[in-house]
């Protein structure tokens, strides 16, 4: 099935992560593969694990939630979100409006960062308030960058009426090109 | 008054980029006031008493070197090199560029000291010392302070630092996260690192320390996070802290008692920096020290302004809110209090009072006397007796309508009440904007011409008041502000200020504010740089464009001018567009939000269509 193309880049890949791992515990040169070691694949991938199975189910009772997302936008003004991402244009933190997500945008990835922090300045928010307000802002986060809640933007101050978060963004597979773009990767593969 | 027309007219040409928002219109000449008509002076000007000039224990002949960002205790950032002229500045040239790895806002001054450069970095605040006797300036070493990263998350206009100095073969400077460093300046290993700061309640350091008769002067940021501002004296051979002074709280911490004698009434009084505030207020109320200490060697004094009061939403803090927004006069040796004046009681616009004062002695009332002059955020240019504290004359240099000037019997500023913030309502057409008629950003004097070199802004803003909680280690506003270019259109101004007649003698105009410092020649040239990345020289005495050139990034930094190992005139200036108003090229920051970074994407919504981030130091001079 797989083409030799294919199959030396899992190969290079393995030995990269086993020749890290190595050194990480001090031993000497990596293993080598023979001729007839199996190539073992799986479903690794770069960042997030985009299968819909790993969608955290504490997040569910968000999604398609119009109360969730007002109710963040109160919280994430109380507790002095604004100061530093404003109303989604940031300042002293990130934007939060545009489609880039250092930590990833699903909702269980952005409660985690509320939760936990992140080490260039965003506080951590876990313990500290009632983790449903967590959820809820995080819904309010995502919202602000949805199509819907953008087109509602009224003048210079934007997120002011956020559209529900609905389940299928969490659901796609996290990046896929741009219209238009010829997507044959997969041909490559199929050799001379 | 010469208007730089031309250049103006093809920086404002449309391009084909649609990343931003439009900018708002401006706001109309009718809604500021007329500066004959706010500005006032205790006396008619006599300018035939005597030539303005610092004095030479506070600017000693220049040595063609440039050890502290101001170049000298009087701040003229006056060089007196005369190599480079009006008659042949067209022909300036780099000579060698170094890329500074650091894509953040570049505000510092390059230090020059024994034919070696030294350039403080913004975060993670590398510092490089390049040595200036070898073809290229090549490092002599460098030296990375690894700040804490969360420090990143703390300053609340972009992690800027405004430069570092040299004395007693010492490089001094400050890191994001709090500390001051004394660096070898020979080899750049530490002789010592003092921790004053601590981000886990906001607290940053961004400013350049001051360095005078074996002591180093120190000041926190943090006033958009409830933090209390103090200045530090540290012992400048070993680090040791000698006094701390806040500007907030009870007299005993302010350092202030006997020997404290403010010039008006309104600052006399028992622990006023508790009593002019609600209950604890002060505890979390700014009054930062983010911007320029200066000290007297004439006069043995140290004089710096305090920060804004927090938080911005002044109806949540009732009272004049001392020890904010005002300069200090202090011992330098035990840090206790000698005067005080307080440009913006109840500050209700962020109308800090950091900016640079200048020591100069000028005629006034058919004498000379020794003042301070100070830019301030609210737009006036303040003319004060140093000895005392009294203001002998407040002009403004902006558009002003925010205050009918400044009352000089009593020192009060007279607010206008149509301008005040208030909860729930958009109060609109302020001016000046929250970064005031003029920001941190440094004037030049040159005795030559007797005139200040005021880089400044145009702009005004929208602003609506919001209940804010405290919430340690977050911004502590309370304010969604909206800000809007001021009358013309034009964002930025280059004013050439006569201190002595109490006028303009003439305004470059420029599209973008001026966020960097001017710096004045004794060849009657002032350079400074654009934030679309233009490094220019004018004409000291016409405001005669004569020389730019395009550098990779906006410059918000401090030019300087040296005399290199070849005897021939230099001048080196950083590349590196961001700060506050450059949030929206060097920060994480979305245009279509007119209230991110504070309220200034409104008006720079278009900056990333003419520069983006950088940050390089270029050195220039003639060909020879």
């Amino acid at each position: 099935m797989y083409s030799p193309c294919r199959t030396e880049a899992v190969v290079v890949a393995v030995v990269c992560l086993t020749a890290c791992h190595a050194s990480h515990r001090g031993v000497g040169a990596a293993p080598v593969l023979g001729a007839d070691a199996a190539v073992v694949t799986s479903a690794f991938t770069p960042g997030l694990d985009h299968s819909v199975s790993t969608i955290d189910p504490r997040a569910a009772k968000y999604y398609d939630n119009a109360a969730a997302v007002n109710e963040g936008m109160r919280l994430f003004g109380q507790y002095n979100c604004s100061g530093c991402h404003s109303n989604g244009g940031g300042g002293m933190g990130p934007s939060l409006m545009d489609d880039e997500w250092i930590y990833g945008s699903r909702l269980e990835q952005i409660h985690h960062t509320l939760v936990e922090g992140r080490p260039n300045g965003m506080p951590s928010w876990g313990g500290k308030v009632p983790d449903e307000q967590l959820w809820e802002i995080a819904a309010y986060v995502r919202s602000m960058s949805l199509p819907q809640t953008l087109a509602a933007q009224n003048g210079a101050t934007p997120s002011q009426t956020p559209a529900p978060v609905p389940r299928a963004v969490d659901q796609d597979s996290g990046w896929s090109p741009p219209p238009g773009t010829t997507n044959d990767y997969t041909s490559l593969t199929k050799g001379p | 008054m010469l208007k730089n027309t031309t250049l103006w007219l093809i920086a404002l040409a449309p391009m084909p980029n649609a990343l931003a928002q439009t900018v708002p219109p401006p706001v109309a000449a009718s809604e500021v006031f007329p500066p004959e008509q706010i500005g006032h002076a205790l006396s008619a000007p006599t300018p035939q008493v005597g030539h303005t000039a610092p004095s030479e224990a506070n600017a000693p002949k220049d040595d063609g070197q440039w050890t502290m960002p101001a170049k000298n205790y009087a701040s003229t950032r006056f060089s007196s090199l005369t190599e480079i002229t009006p008659a042949n500045v067209k022909g300036l040239a780099p000579v060698f560029s170094f890329s500074l790895a650091v894509n953040k806002g570049q505000e510092a001054a390059p230090i020059v000291a024994d034919n070696v450069m030294y350039v403080v970095t913004a975060y993670p605040n590398y510092v490089y010392a390049l040595d200036l006797t070898k073809p290229g300036a090549p490092l002599k070493w460098k030296f990375a302070p690894k700040p804490l990263p969360a420090s990143q998350g703390m300053a609340c206009c972009d992690v800027v630092n405004r430069g570092g100095t040299v004395s007693d073969g010492k490089y001094i400077f400050n890191t994001l996260d709090g500390q001051t460093i004394a660096l070898d300046a020979k080899s750049g290993s530490p002789v010592w690192r003092t921790r004053l700061g601590n981000i886990n309640i906001g607290e940053t350091i961004t400013m350049a320390p001051t360095v005078a008769r074996g002591r180093v002067y120190v000041g926190n940021s943090g006033g958009e996070l409830g933090v209390r501002g103090w200045i530090a004296a540290l012992d400048e051979n070993t680090g040791k802290l000698l006094w701390k002074a806040y500007n907030t709280g009870p007299d005993a911490d302010v350092k202030i008692g006997p020997h404290f004698k403010p010039f008006y009434p309104s600052d006399r009084g028992t622990d006023l920096g508790v009593k002019s505030w609600p209950a604890d207020a002060w505890k979390i109320g700014g009054g930062n020290v983010w911007g320029w200490v200066t000290y007297d060697n004439e006069l043995d004094t140290l004089y710096y302004g305090s920060g804004n009061p927090g938080p911005w939403n002044a109806e949540q803090r009732p009272g004049d809110n001392k020890w904010t927004t005002g300069i200090f006069a202090r011992d330098p040796a035990t840090g206790d209090a000698r005067w005080y004046y307080q440009m913006n009681p109840h500050d209700e616009h962020d109308y800090d009072g950091v900016n640079e004062q200048l020591l100069l002695d000028l005629p006034f009332g058919g004498r000379m006397h020794k003042v301070l002059i100070h830019m301030d955020r609210n737009g006036y240019v303040y003319v004060i007796d140093r000895t005392n504290g009294q203001v002998l004359s407040a002009d403004p240099f902006g558009p002003v309508n925010t205050s009918r000037g400044v009352d000089l019997q009593t020192g009060r500023l007279l607010v206008n009440p149509a301008k005040e913030t208030k909860v729930g309502r958009e109060v609109n057409d302020i001016c000046p904007t929250a970064s005031g008629a003029k920001d941190w950003n440094p004037t030049s004097f040159s005795p030559e011409t007797g005139l200040l070199y005021i880089p400044h802004e145009n702009m005004c803003m929208d602003w609506t008041n919001m209940q804010v909680s405290y919430i340690v280690g977050t911004p502590y506003v309370g304010a969604n502000v909206h800000m809007k270019p001021g009358p013309g259109g034009h964002r930025g101004e280059l004013t050439a200020w006569d201190p002595v007649n109490r006028k303009a003698a003439w305004i470059v105009k420029e599209n973008f504010p001026i966020w960097s410092g001017t710096m004045a020649t004794a060849g009657d040239l002032v350079f400074y740089g654009s934030m679309d990345g233009w490094f220019k020289a004018v004409d000291a005495r016409t405001g005669k464009s004569l020389w730019q050139y395009k550098v990779d990034s906006g410059v918000i930094s401090q030019p300087v001018s040296y005399r290199g190992p070849d005897g021939h005139q230099y001048v080196a200036v950083l590349s590196g567009v961001g700060g506050w108003s450059g949030a929206i090229v060097s920060g994480p920051v979305d245009a279509r939000d007119g209230s991110a970074a504070l309220g200034m994407i409104n008006v720079m919504s278009d900056l990333p269509k003419y520069t983006t981030a950088g940050g390089t130091l270029y050195v220039f001079a003639l060909p020879h």
